[in-house]
């Protein structure tokens, strides 16, 4: 074929590679089932504590990292990996750069998510929200993503069509920028095969962390979409976007403004205020960016209102938008200090969050598929009638789910900061405000329901639609298609040379970005590594080997996601739990712990408040000590054993890592953890518990739970005792 | 916190990235016609030559 620039009339032949896409459908329809029912499953655990089943692997600690990893990573991302390969092509008017590396990211992509399938209820996890997997799996996850970076911008390269249309321009931001923010969040070093400590600590930890939480569904569940957003509406309603100058606008001004909102995540905690107000700041400009996408995706719509009313499609994007509108807006709302003092902690973000992903990127997946699936499969849409009641059961479930979770947020926080004329809590039991919201978690897991049971009928409706195709269409071969090559719409001299380096800046710019990314890494990590940079606080020394031990057993059963670490500095806060928590108190932290979420009280200051006894019944059934608890029971713990071999080496990574333990103690860690579990054990023995406790897992856990706070605790009591 | 003398500037290279990336955007040309790409989009289903 000759690509000759000077003949313009020429045309170049070439086909679509919709296989990968129709594969990447089927994916979108699996991975949605899976997790929408994880999603189900753990609403009713919150409702009623016997459906964590009793079983270590399923209790809620443990399938929500799943439920959530499964939404984000595997339905979504595979949402989104389909859209982007179809209308990729077609706005680049070629095949994708290479089909090799499509199927790699296919089957890489699959892979990676039967491994987070299968080791987050094993509890291999890093205990950083939304970034839980470990070193191995993260790793695969980087390479998987170039993988798809290099087709993806290869197929830019080659393009046929010169302007590269907005939707493109969200891949682009999204290719590159979860890279970055993947790379950066993961950095560990490992103690075994499944098992790393980050190198960020405490506040830093925190920062980094959030910074890649928040953009994680800036630049995962918003940007593409965006872009899927400015393909679809207007192809699905046959005109072309509202304005096109608004779509350049939006996307430049959000694609700058959202990287600085993670902080928002951080309020009153004991992350420096500046730092704070920068994030909520960003976060409120970032709703002008946000409405801009909404107006011109609803205002595309202006003439054809009537087709929202028939067309699936549509029906669903329409609607998927206005939820993004109003997500968009809660969002600032929330970053507002004294309005986050309410919500934060509380199912009022839970609720938010939902907003956002099912009503945005359920309901825009939902409208891509109705139109994907006809289109590749040569076809009509088996039935209207079934998507419309999908359409119906969803939106009823998540206005159930909403309506609840705002009633269960607000109520809690204000429960939590209740304090009477006598300056008393109102009510100073947690429980109390637990038991409150209960009923409202019976309407969420109802509505929860509903959701699930509108993509069952989707995924019924289209793969019956599959079928007939199946059946009437013999013909599978690729539709030919015919373009000019770019090098014709061109009026340069030497165009095919012009056109290469038009093309490789931005393969470039991925590879410059993660080589500066490297360099950075290189250079800052040592003053990360180094001690001398932490602030001094000589009462708060590291964790004993046992405790350690502990911390992870914390975190393998995702405590972190039911129990905050972290207490804001406010008058209820101080009452309830003591003195704010300070940045120094997390300062050998690695992963930090202040968790998002109170299902449970805060523990930053559990540390002596009850007896070694307490925490073992507490354990084992939670109702011993607390009735109406909603906390599972973990009876496993009495019987696994405890790793203590792993201990010296876990000391040793941690000294690598900036935390100062002697020669002495990693020498000794073995016998020092021996001990200290002795001597737990034996103050058990008087309630009865057999001196064979002393090897399971209960006791490195208690050990780590009484711990919590001490430090500041005895610091406190010395300096009170000095001035007596 | 030293984390913040990391992430400053990171994010303002991506911000940045971003600028420089607009500016060579509107350089090339990208913008220059801001009406006819929004309708192309529609057409790209209609040249199926077999």
């Amino acid at each position: 074929m000759s690509t000759d620039s000077t003949n313009t009339g020429h045309l170049e032949e070439f086909s679509y590679n919709d296989r990968i896409t129709k594969w990447f459908v089927g994916a979108t329809m699996l991975w949605g089932c899976v997790a929408l029912l994880l999603g189900v499953i753990i609403a009713f655990q919150l409702a009623y504590w016997k459906f964590n089943l009793g079983l270590e692997w399923t209790t809620f600690g443990r399938l929500r990292p799943l439920h959530t990893n499964a939404a984000i990573f595997a339905f979504i991302g595979n949402a989104i990996f389909a859209g982007i390969y179809y209308s990729t092509e077609r706005l680049c008017k070629t095949r994708m750069f290479s089909d090799t590396l499509g199927w790699l990211h296919f089957w890489g992509w699959q892979l990676i998510i039967v491994a987070a399938a299968i080791s987050l209820p094993l509890g291999l996890t890093t205990g950083k929200e939304y970034a839980e997997l470990e070193w191995p799996i993260d790793i695969s996850i980087a390479v998987i993503w170039v993988i798809f970076a290099i087709n993806f911008f290869g197929t830019l390269v080659k393009r046929r069509e010169k302007h590269i249309y907005v939707a493109l321009w969200f891949y682009i931001a999204t290719i590159l920028t979860v890279a970055v923010l993947h790379i950066v969040n993961s950095i560990s070093l490992p103690v075994s095969l499944m098992k790393s400590y980050p190198i960020y600590a405490g506040v830093q930890d925190a920062l980094v962390q959030w910074w890649y939480g928040h953009n994680a569904v800036a630049f995962f569940l918003t940007t593409p979409f965006l872009g899927l957003m400015y393909y679809f509406i207007p192809k699905a309603a046959k005109r072309p976007v509202y304005s096109y100058r608004l779509s350049i606008i939006h996307f430049w001004s959000l694609v700058f403004i959202y990287i600085w909102a993670g902080p928002h995540h951080l309020l009153y905690s004991s992350v420096p205020d500046w730092v704070q107000t920068v994030g909520m700041t960003f976060s409120i400009i970032l709703w002008m960016p946000s409405w801009g996408g909404m107006i011109n995706g609803l205002l595309t719509l202006r003439g054809v209102w009537d087709k929202v009313r028939t067309e699936p499609v549509l029906k669903f994007m329409a609607t998927a938008v206005t939820f993004y509108g109003m997500a968009t807006f809660e969002g600032p709302l929330l970053s507002i200090k004294s309005v986050n003092y309410l919500g934060h902690f509380t199912d009022w973000i839970v609720g938010h969050v939902h907003a956002g992903t099912i009503g945005w990127n359920y309901m825009m997946t939902a409208g891509m598929l109705y139109f994907l699936v006809p289109k590749l499969w040569k076809t009509h849409l088996f039935s209207k009638k079934l998507a419309n009641l999908q359409f119906w059961t969803a939106t009823i479930g998540l206005v159930l789910y909403m309506m609840s979770m705002w009633a269960a947020g607000i109520t809690q926080g204000l429960m939590w900061r209740a304090v009477d004329a006598s300056g008393r809590l109102v009510y100073p039991n947690f429980i109390e405000t637990v038991v409150k919201i209960v009923p409202m978690y019976w309407v969420r897991a109802f509505g929860g329901v509903l959701v699930l049971l509108g993509f069952f009928i989707m995924v019924y409706n289209l793969v019956k639609t599959i079928q007939f195709a199946n059946k009437n269409n013999k013909d599978q071969a690729e539709d030919v298609y015919a373009a000019p090559p770019l090098s014709a719409a061109k009026e340069e001299h030497g165009a095919s040379a012009h056109r290469k380096l038009e093309g490789l800046p931005m393969l470039f710019s991925v590879l410059t970005l993660l080589a500066v990314l490297v360099g950075g890494i290189v250079e800052i990590a040592p003053s990360l590594l180094s001690d001398k940079f932490v602030e001094k606080a000589p009462h708060i020394k590291p964790y004993t080997g046992l405790e350690l031990a502990g911390r992870d057993i914390y975190i393998k059963e995702g405590c972190y996601v039911c129990h905050s670490q972290q207490v804001r500095p406010t008058p209820s806060e101080k009452l309830r739990y003591g003195d704010p928590s300070t940045a120094a108190e997390s300062v050998y932290d690695h992963p930090f712990q202040w968790g998002s979420r109170r299902i449970g009280p805060d523990l930053a200051r559990v540390g002596g408040k009850y007896n070694d006894m307490w925490h073992f019944r507490h354990m084992i059934n939670p109702r011993d000590v607390t009735p109406k608890s909603i906390m599972p029971n973990y009876g496993w713990l009495t019987k696994n054993k405890t790793n203590f071999k792993v201990i010296q080496k876990k000391l040793k990574v941690m000294k690598a890592l900036g935390v100062p333990y002697t020669d002495e103690q990693i020498a000794n860690a073995f016998n020092d953890a021996q001990m200290q579990a002795e001597k737990i054990t034996k103050g058990l023995t008087e309630h009865g518990v057999p001196m064979k406790m002393q090897s399971k897992e209960i006791i490195p856990l208690i050990a780590y739970l009484q711990r919590l706070g001490m430090d500041s605790a005895n610091a406190k009591k010395a300096i009170e005792e000095g001035q007596e | 916190m030293n984390i913040i003398y990391f992430l400053l500037p990171l994010a303002l290279l991506l911000g940045g990235m971003f600028v420089a990336f607009f500016i060579w955007a509107t350089k090339s040309g990208q913008y220059d016609d801001l009406e006819t790409p929004a309708q192309r989009i529609l057409f790209d289903d209609d040249r199926n030559i077999k």
